[in-house]
Order: structure tokens, then C-alpha cells, then sequence
């Protein structure tokens, strides 16, 4: 018959806990003291390997639009090449210059937490600009579809055509995802007790360079066969 | 409970069986040269299958009437899970892969020769609901398609010019596939709208019409008679009712045949 | 609580008012319920659709009662015309296969319990996993929402196959309207169902309890973890083919619909699409679609078994790579649905041993499953009824597939009944059977009352045998060549097989009728039922830890300690011959695992 052990537990058949097993799963919502949502607080396990799961997941989609193209390519004969509009390079630099922003006022916004940094004004210029950067980004998108349009070159024109607004609409699609997470960053920090936490704040970074490295795979993608 | 669980299990196992080892339901004789390694395969398949269902099943219900008991120690399998894992790699990964390897051939027979250089041409074109067949006539070659110019209300199923194009001039269109006995058939096919699929049961031929992509099979069927073509990629509302016939005809009736369809264009 | 980690208990309300309680609830637990309950609903008409076209093979002159209520024009005099039977076909497989075989063993069951399961109070994003659910609900109103529209719901088949489901509504009736309301409904779907893989993973990976090693998982959350990297992927894909799909409907594009195409003599306005692009991206996702419906309900057969057999599994690991290995093959053999399809024919030899290959992972599990039967000690009672039903209804279903890998033989078989019978047995009753025998088996967790045990083992053998004899004859037909997707059988040689038709027709009705003795029993017992403890079935893992329901934080603030495997039975505890998961009791004579 088995005896109760109460401690320490027996290393052996049982294994003491501590030698596995996770770090435990708090509820991530309403949360019994402000305590929870600590500036400094570091970035939980969870939210992490979601941002991850999340890209993997934006990435198939991404992947199966390529493998799409280049299915349909390889099978038309129907296929009009075009020149890309000038203002998407303009539209990457401004799409860098953002996640470039966005590191900055990750640093800034720690040194606020960590009280190095008296006032929130700062960290949040950087994170206005970021989304300022962000919307400009969008717009120039925007212009470029504009200028495609003036060349005559409309959704159904052409599979070429049809696939760049089709990737370019999809990838400002999550590019506006991530400016709401921008913005949810911005309001939890503006108001008058921060609720920021620093989870949220490194899910949003993480989402936001992701989209300039797709946006890149993007350019080279439509480069090589528009 | 558990032992009329086991009786039952045991009683579903061979009921299922005996229509298959009577043959009650199966597929129609055979007519086609390649059909041989197909059913052989068929029937191949069909043991290694069968024994593997009626094997499981019935250790299935073995255990579940030997162990559902409330006493006794608990024991365990012999050999273990090494054992079974071993086991299922041996006997059936191996013999599902042996199964893959001999059906290559009866697959290759089919798709991987060429169709021979006297084998007679004919296109075969699927529409919503209805199979038409062209036949080159005596110049030996297609007229070149229009599909601006298809009318059903003219009978120009293909849409054939004949005024512009020479070729297209003495092509013979029916709605039967009237083939020669003993002699290997190119079935070019082409779709005019939607996927559709060409089945022949007796010859072991099933192929997709693929809109925009011209595909073609080759069979020679050995037995004269009327076989039905049905379609068998959904395609519409008269799906159900899509069907043709293959006439195979000795080489003699082929050629009134063909003559008297010519005469009718 | 042997609980000497504890951190200080931090216990969180449950929140106020009906809205945040039951509607946009945050709970894991009530989500849960939510695709329990669309699951129900929706498997209630999947299943009248299904009597629908079984009444109407079987006696074509009938008149369906009610049916013209549905559709004046679909069904005059309650006979379905040609269309409306394909159109009712469709909405049968894509309201089964999506929101019936994804939603009910994976999200449904997989949101109450692999938080419990794993020790964690929720999931890590809740604000996801709510979105989840009411994406997925918009999805099924969408998809239900085209039998209302004028020109009725796409007749195309759930694989929606282009060019007829491109075309627009010149291809047929539902081409238009309905066929864009089908696309957006599983573009939405996708979306629900990443949010919920994302939350699955997640909370596997960094929200078990201290102890919770990645090998102390019961199998059931191994499996719904397997899934969601499954679904992640598969929806992933699915979601951009639907968007180009309705893209070619409403934007005049042509992806999918080639050049010179004539529809009643009419030539299309398309050029250059590649038919075979969208059955590529549609069994890119279709073939693992097979699996997410399986897998899960494979974890909660086994986590049913092994509390019913008292024993573990002979190998818990083995069981574990098995079904992860079925996952990644399941990814390098969708082109078996191709074979014919004018694909490259040396592909289908490259997709048929894969394939074939698939059947090592399956009957290694199968026969971990029979090995671990034997030495046991087996309780029967209606939920290892079911899980036994499992196994027997996936074998029999597995063995078809012996000859569906093969392409030589789908000259034969592509597109038969033999089809249907081989998917419906292996995908669709095996997991419905896992469905059930999760309910039986959990109801009294999610309730606190035990469903009642002779209405459940009345409903297995109806149930069991009413499955054979609707999908064994079905390999019969499809061995004599009748074909699918026919709403009348006018072919010579399909004459001689109307009586195989008409039988099962009658069971399919009476298999379906004995589904209420579930739905009675479900809410009888729901109010009515006897009382239940909190670990009736005597089992180790941690939701029978708790009280039955659990409370809102589940574990009442304070997070459980793990100190075992998952299925510490056939031991000599001191309550029994198991010992609980989080219990620290040292174990004396331990189970063999290899």
C-alpha cells in the first residue's frame, strides 16, 4: 500500500516537479491587483510563442499566395510583365524607418518603466511617430495603386496585376492589424496610470518588424516576376 | 456486455466479408488490354485488406471478452510495444509499400507508354451535360477550334469552320464513341466549360477533363459491344445524366459505321 | 491540497451578468460549451440534409415533407430537383466537415479541457479565444445564410472544385450568390480557427503547471496540441484560396477559370487560369482536414481507454510520435485526391507512397490501442463502448484506403461510392464516435450530473451497427462502379443496385432517429441527472481534481503541482489501484512503459 509523502517529494519514479514541466498558467485577464501589469514586468513565455505561432501562420498564408503565382505563371500564357511603381522603394524606406522608430521607443519606454526616464512624453513621441511612419506607409501604397490605376492596369487586367493588388492589399491588411496593436500600445501607455505591459509592447514590436521582413520578401517576390 | 460487444464486432466482420469473397458487387468483365494488371492488383489489394480487417476485428473482440474482468492483475501485452511497432512496420508497412511498388506497373501500363504511332486519334470533348466525339476523316487531321463560333443550336458542339478551315472540313462528329476492336485508341480530351471526368468501366479508364489543359489517354479495348461512358466529376446540375456509349465494333463495322456518321454531317 | 509550491492564492471573480458569463464570455470553459453547442446545431442539419438525399436516392418520385418550405423552386411538390439535391450535398459536406468534425472533437472539447489538463487557469488569450468562437459562429450563420438566398446554395460539392465554382452563376444554379457566401464562410472560418490554434499551442507550450512535462501531458492534449500545428497550417492556406475564389466571382479575375471556356454557348470572359491551382490549395488543406478531424478524436479514445482499461497505453510515447507522424505525412499526400485530375502522372506515383507510408503511423496506433486491451481490466460502460467503436469503425474505414492510395486502382474506384464509404467510416463516424465517447465520458465534469448509462449503451448499439450498415454497403456500390454525386441513377447497370441504395437509405433514417436518445439524454440528464462526484470513472488526470463543474479560475486560485505521468493506473494507491496526477504519494509497483 502506498504511503502519503508530504515532502520533500521522492526523486525517482515521481520526479520532483522543479526537474520538468511548465512555468504554470495564470489567467491573462482581469487581474486581482495592478501589480500584474507592470511596465517592467518581463514578456511572458506565452505571449512570446504566440507572436511566434502567429507569424508561422501569416507566413503560410504568404506561402501558399507564391506558390499560387507561381503556379499561375508557370501555367498562362497570358502573363504581362510591368514595371513596379517607383513609390513602393519610398514605401519600404518609410516602412523601416517606423521599425526603426518603434526600437527607439521600446528604449525609451523602458527607461520610463525603469524610472530612468521621468516622463511618458517622450517614449510616446516615438511611438506616434511609428504610427505616423505607419499610416504613411499604407498611404503610399495607396498612391502606388493609384499610379498603377493610371497606367490602366486594374485587378482583372491581367494575372500579373491581379496578383499585386491581391499581395500588396493582403500584406497592408495585417499592416493595419499591427497599427491597431500600435495603438493599443499607445493607449494603455497614455493613460493616467499606465497599464502597459510589457508583453503587449513586445508582441506589437515583434508583429511590426515581421511586417517589414515580409514586406521585403514581398518587393523581391513581385520584383522578380511582375 | 462486453462479450456480445465481441459477438457483434466478430458478426459485422463477416457479414461485411461475404458479399466481397461471393463477388455480389464487383466491377464488369474486363475489356481492355491493360485492365488485366489492374483487377490483378484489385484482387491483390483486396486480400492483403480483407485479411487485415477481419484480423483486427477479431483480436479486437478476443480481448474485449477475455479482459473485461473487475479481478486479476494487470498484464501485459508480450513483446510489448517494441513487439507491435516492429509488427506493424513489417507486416503491413512493408507489404503496403510492396502493394505501391507492384501497382506502379498496372499505373505505367496505363500513363507511362507513349500511345503506339498507328494508334487511331479522336478527340473527345465534354460539355455540360453531353460527350461529342470528333473523328479526323480521311486527311488525317483536326480542324483547329473556335470556341466563339460554338452553337448547340447548329450542332457546332466543337466549333468547327469548315468554310475557313480545310482541315476542319471533313472532321465527323458524333455523339457515340464508335471505336475498332483491337486497335489502340488516342482519346484527346478536351473540355468546353467546367471539369468533367471519362469513365468506362469495362476498359478501366477514368480520366479528368481539365478545362484549359488538353490531356489524353490511350486504351485498346478487346471485346465488341456498347459500354457506358459516364461522367464522374461533378460538373452541374445534369451531372447524373452526363453519360455516352463506346461502341466497339469489328473493324469491318467501324468503318460503315464511320461512313454513314460522315454522311450525317 | 498537497500543494507545498504554492504561490499566494490570487483568486479571480467570475464576472458579472449574462453578456460576460455566457454570451462574450472570456472563459475557456463556456467557449467550450459555445462549439459544443454550434457543433449540435450544427450536425442537427447535417444530418437532415443527409435523410434528405438517402430518401431521395433511394425513392426518387418522394415527396419530402417540409422541404418545400425551404425551397419553392428547389423542391416542387417536396421532390428536389436535380440541382437542389446537389446544392443540399454541399451545404451536408461542408457543414459536417467544418463545423461539425473541426468545431466538436478539437475546439469544442479542446477548450474546456486542455487548459484543466495541462494545470493552467485559461488560456493566454482569452480576448483570441472569445473571437474564435463568434468568428467561427459568423462563419455558420454566412454558410447557412445561402440556402436563403434566391438562387439557393452552391451546387459544386464541398471541394468546390473550379472552374464550375468560379464561373458565376452561368455554371449553374448557386453559382452566384451562394457559391460567394460558401467562399466567405470558410475564409472566415480560417480566421476563427487560427485564433484558436494560436491560443491551443500557446498554452501548451508555457501555460502547464509545475511538473507538467512535455511527456506527462495526457494524450488528449497531445493531440489537440498536434491539431492546432495542423490547423495552423492547413487554414493558413485554405483562407488565401478562398479569397482568390470569391476574387474570380466578383472581380472578374481569372485564377482559377482558363481561356476559352464555353458555358451555354457563351464564351467566358476568363483567361488563363489553372484548374488544377485550386484543387492543389484545396487538398493542400483538405488532406490534414482529414487528420484535424481524427486526431483529436484518436487522443480522446485513448485518454477514454486507458481510464477504462485501467492501464496505460503500452507505449505513451510511441502513441505520441504515431500521431505526430501522421500529422507530417499528412502534408505529403494530398495529391492522392488527384490521381485522376490530369496531374502529372508520375506525381500521382510520388503522392502514392506517402501514402501508402501513412498506414505504418495508423496501425501502429491501432495496434497499440488492441495490444494495450489485452491483459486489462475493461469497464464497459457507454463511454469506452464508444472508444471500442472507434477502433473497430477506424479499422474498417482504414483499410479502404489500402486501395484509394493506389493510383491504379482509383481508375477503378475515383469518385464511387467507395469513396464516401471509405471517408465517412475512417473521418466522419469514427470521429463523431470520438465525439461521443468524450461526451459520456466528460459530461459529468462539465454538469456535475452523470448522463444516464442505458439510455448511452442503447444509443451505442443503435448507433454501432446503424454505422456499419449504412457505410459497409457503400464499398459495395462503389466496387460495382456507382458513382457519386448522382441524384438519380440512370445508368443500366446502377438498376440491380437500387435495393443496396434503399437499405441503406433505411438505416441511415433509423441510425439518425436513435441520435435523439443522445439529445434526450443530453439534456434530461443535463437537468435532471443523477448527481455526479468529482471523479466518477476513478481517473488520474487533473480535471478530476477539481469540483465538477470547475470553478471560474478552475483550480480555485491556487495552480496544481504535477508529480506523475498522466495514467498512473493498475498500481496500488491508497484510494485504488491509480494514483491522481498532482498526487505526491510515492508509487509502488509501477506500470511497464516502454
Amino acid at each position: 500500500m502506498a504511503t502519503t509523502v508530504h515532502e520533500p517529494p521522492q526523486i525517482g519514479v515521481m520526479r520532483a516537479p522543479e526537474l520538468g514541466g511548465g512555468k504554470g498558467g495564470r489567467r491573462n485577464i482581469s487581474p486581482g491587483d495592478d501589480n500584474l501589469r507592470m511596465l517592467a514586468e518581463h514578456s511572458s513565455g506565452a505571449s512570446r510563442t504566440g507572436i511566434w505561432v502567429g507569424v508561422a501562420g501569416i507566413c503560410m498564408t504568404f506561402a501558399a499566395l507564391t506558390s499560387a503565382l507561381v503556379v499561375r505563371q508557370g501555367a498562362a500564357m497570358d502573363w504581362r510583365h510591368f514595371s513596379l511603381p517607383g513609390v513602393l522603394y519610398l514605401n519600404t524606406a518609410v516602412l523601416f524607418g517606423s521599425s526603426f522608430a518603434l526600437e527607439v521607443a521600446r528604449k525609451r519606454v523602458a527607461a520610463f518603466a525603469r524610472g530612468l526616464q521621468p516622463s511618458r512624453a517622450v517614449p510616446l513621441r516615438w511611438l506616434y511617430l511609428t504610427l505616423g511612419l505607419g499610416l504613411l506607409f499604407v498611404a503610399g501604397q495607396y498612391a502606388a495603386w493609384m499610379q498603377l490605376k493610371t497606367q490602366g492596369l486594374y485587378l482583372a487586367t491581367n494575372p500579373s496585376s491581379a496578383f499585386f493588388y491581391v499581395l500588396t492589399a493582403m500584406h497592408a491588411l495585417h499592416v493595419m492589424g499591427g497599427l491597431g496593436g500600435l495603438t493599443l500600445v499607445i493607449s494603455r501607455l497614455s493613460r493616467r496610470v499606465p497599464t502597459l505591459r510589457r508583453s503587449t509592447l513586445d508582441t506589437a514590436s515583434y508583429y511590426w518588424h515581421f511586417m517589414d521582413v515580409l514586406w521585403l520578401y514581398l518587393l523581391l517576390l513581385l520584383w522578380m516576376k511582375l | 456486455m462486453a462479450k456480445v460487444f465481441a459477438v457483434t464486432v466478430i458478426l459485422i466482420a463477416i457479414a461485411s466479408a461475404i458479399p466481397i469473397l461471393m463477388h455480389t458487387w464487383g466491377p464488369p468483365v474486363d475489356i481492355s488490354t491493360h485492365g488485366p494488371l489492374i483487377d490483378e492488383q484489385m484482387s491483390e489489394t483486396m486480400a492483403e485488406a480483407g485479411i487485415s480487417f477481419l484480423a483486427a476485428q477479431i483480436i479486437l473482440a478476443i480481448f474485449v471478452w477475455m479482459f473485461s474482468r473487475k479481478e486479476g492483475k494487470v498484464r501485459s501485452f508480450p513483446g510489448g510495444a517494441r513487439g507491435l511497432v516492429t509488427a506493424a512496420i513489417v507486416l503491413v508497412g512493408i507489404e503496403a509499400m510492396a502493394l505501391g511498388a507492384f501497382g506502379v506497373k498496372a499505373w505505367a501500363s496505363v500513363y507511362f507508354t507513349p500511345p503506339g504511332p498507328d494508334a487511331m486519334p479522336i478527340q473527345a470533348q465534354a460539355g455540360q451535360f453531353a460527350f461529342y466525339f470528333r473523328y479526323p476523316g480521311p486527311d488525317g487531321r483536326f480542324g483547329p477550334l473556335h470556341p466563339d463560333l460554338v452553337n448547340e443550336g447548329t450542332q457546332n458542339f466543337f466549333g468547327l469552320d469548315p468554310d475557313h478551315d480545310p482541315d476542319a472540313k471533313d472532321d465527323i462528329v458524333t455523339a457515340e464513341l464508335g471505336i475498332p476492336v483491337n486497335k489502340e485508341i488516342h482519346l484527346l480530351m478536351h473540355s468546353k466549360d467546367v471539369g468533367h471526368s471519362f469513365d468506362v468501366r469495362e476498359l478501366r479508364i477514368q480520366q479528368d477533363f481539365v478545362p484549359g489543359l488538353d490531356v489524353s489517354v490511350h486504351f485498346t479495348a478487346t471485346k465488341t459491344g456498347r459500354y457506358e461512358i459516364m461522367c464522374t466529376q461533378l460538373c452541374g446540375l445534369g451531372h447524373y445524366n452526363m453519360k455516352a456509349y463506346l461502341n466497339v465494333m469489328s473493324q469491318s463495322d467501324f468503318d460503315a459505321w464511320l461512313k454513314q456518321q460522315a454522311s450525317q454531317q | 491540497m498537497h500543494d507545498m509550491h504554492a504561490p499566494a492564492a490570487h483568486h479571480h471573480a467570475p464576472p458579472q451578468g449574462f453578456v460576460r458569463n455566457h454570451l462574450f464570455s472570456l472563459d475557456h470553459k463556456v467557449i467550450g460549451i459555445q462549439y459544443y453547442g454550434l457543433a449540435l446545431l450544427a450536425v442537427f442539419i447535417g444530418m437532415v440534409l443527409s435523410w434528405v438525399m438517402r430518401l431521395h436516392l433511394a425513392w426518387p418520385a418522394l415527396s419530402i415533407p417540409g422541404l418545400e418550405l425551404l425551397s419553392k423552386n428547389g423542391a416542387p411538390g417536396g421532390v428536389p430537383t436535380p440541382e437542389y439535391y446537389l446544392q443540399l450535398m454541399t451545404m451536408h459536406g461542408t457543414i459536417m466537415v467544418f463545423f461539425v468534425l473541426t468545431t466538436a472533437p478539437f475546439a469544442a472539447f479542446g477548450n474546456y479541457f486542455l487548459p484543466i489538463q495541462v494545470g493552467a487557469e485559461d488560456m493566454p488569450f482569452p480576448h483570441f479565444n472569445m473571437m474564435s468562437f463568434w468568428v467561427t459562429f459568423v462563419a455558420f450563420c454566412v454558410a447557412v445564410a445561402a440556402f436563403f438566398v434566391p438562387d439557393g446554395p452552391p451546387l459544386a460539392g464541398w471541394t468546390a472544385y473550379a472552374p464550375l465554382s468560379a464561373l458565376g452563376p452561368v455554371a449553374g444554379p448557386g453559382e452566384g450568390l451562394g457559391q460567394i457566401l460558401w467562399a466567405s464562410s470558410i475564409g472566415i472560418f480560417c480566421i476563427g480557427q487560427l485564433l484558436g490554434a494560436l491560443n491551443f499551442i500557446s498554452t501548451t507550450l508555457d501555460m502547464r503547471c509545475k511538473g507538467m512535462s512535455l511527456m506527462r501531458m495526457p494524450l488528449t492534449v497531445w493531440a489537440w496540441f498536434i491539431t492546432s500545428a495542423m490547423g495552423l497550417t492547413a487554414f493558413a492556406v485554405l483562407m488565401p484560396a478562398c479569397i482568390l475564389l470569391i476574387l474570380d466571382h466578383v472581380a472578374g479575375t481569372s485564377f482559377f477559370v482558363a481561356s476559352n471556356l464555353v458555358v451555354s454557348d457563351q464564351l467566358q470572359p476568363h483567361s488563363g487560369g489553372s484548374t488544377l491551382l485550386w484543387q492543389h490549395l484545396f487538398w493542400f488543406f483538405g488532406h490534414p482536414e482529414v487528420y484535424i478531424a481524427i486526431v483529436p478524436a484518436m487522443g480522446v479514445v485513448s485518454h477514454v481507454l486507458i481510464t477504462n482499461m485501467r492501464r496505460p497505453m503500452l507505449s505513451h510515447r510511441v502513441l505520441i510520435y504515431s500521431m505526430a507522424a501522421l500529422a507530417f505525412l499528412s502534408y505529403m499526400v494530398y495529391g492522392h485526391h488527384m490521381f485522376v485530375s490530369g496531374m502529372n502522372p508520375f506525381s500521382s506515383i510520388v503522392f502514392s507512397f506517402p501514402t501508402l507510408a501513412i498506414t505504418i503511423p495508423s496501425t501502429i496506433i491501432v495496434l497499440i490501442w488492441i495490444g494495450s486491451l489485452y491483459g486489462a481490466r475493461l469497464r464497459i460502460n457507454a463511454a469506452s463502448l464508444f472508444a471500442l467503436g472507434f477502433i473497430s469503425l477506424f479499422v474498417s474505414g482504414g483499410v479502404s484506403g489500402f486501395f484509394l492510395a493506389q493510383p491504379s486502382l482509383d481508375l477503378l474506384l475515383h469518385a464511387t461510392y467507395f469513396v464516401v464509404g471509405h471517408f465517412h467510416l475512417v473521418m466522419a463516424v469514427a470521429a463523431i464516435f470520438g465525439i461521443f465517447s468524450g461526451t459520456y465520458f466528460w459530461f459529468s465534469k462539465v454538469t456535475g450530473r452523470m448522463m444516464n448509462e442505458t439510455l448511452g449503451k442503447i444509443h451505442f448499439w443503435l448507433t454501432f451497427v446503424g454505422a456499419y450498415c449504412i457505410f459497409m454497403p457503400f464499398h459495395y456500390l462503389g466496387l460495382a462502379g456507382n458513382v457519386r454525386r448522382y441524384q438519380a441513377f440512370v445508368n443500366d447497370f446502377m438498376g440491380p443496385l437500387m435495393p443496396l441504395h434503399k437499405f441503406i437509405s433505411v438505416a441511415a433514417v433509423v441510425t439518425g432517429f436513435a441520435q435523439f436518445i443522445f439529445l434526450y439524454n443530453l439534456i434530461y440528464s443535463r437537468f435532471k441527472g443523477e448527481k455526479a462526484t468529482q471523479n466518477p470513472w476513478e481517473a488520474t488526470s487533473l480535471e478530476w481534481t477539481i469540483p465538477s463543474p470547475p470553478p471560474f479560475d478552475n483550480f480555485g486560485g491556487k495552480l496544481p503541482v504535477v508529480y506523475h505521468d498522466p495514467y498512473q493506473y493498475g498500481v496500488e494507491g491508497s484510494s485504488g489501484d491509480y494514483v491522481m496526477q498532482d498526487s505526491p504519494e510515492q508509487i509502488q509497483t509501477v506500470h511497464d512503459e516502454k
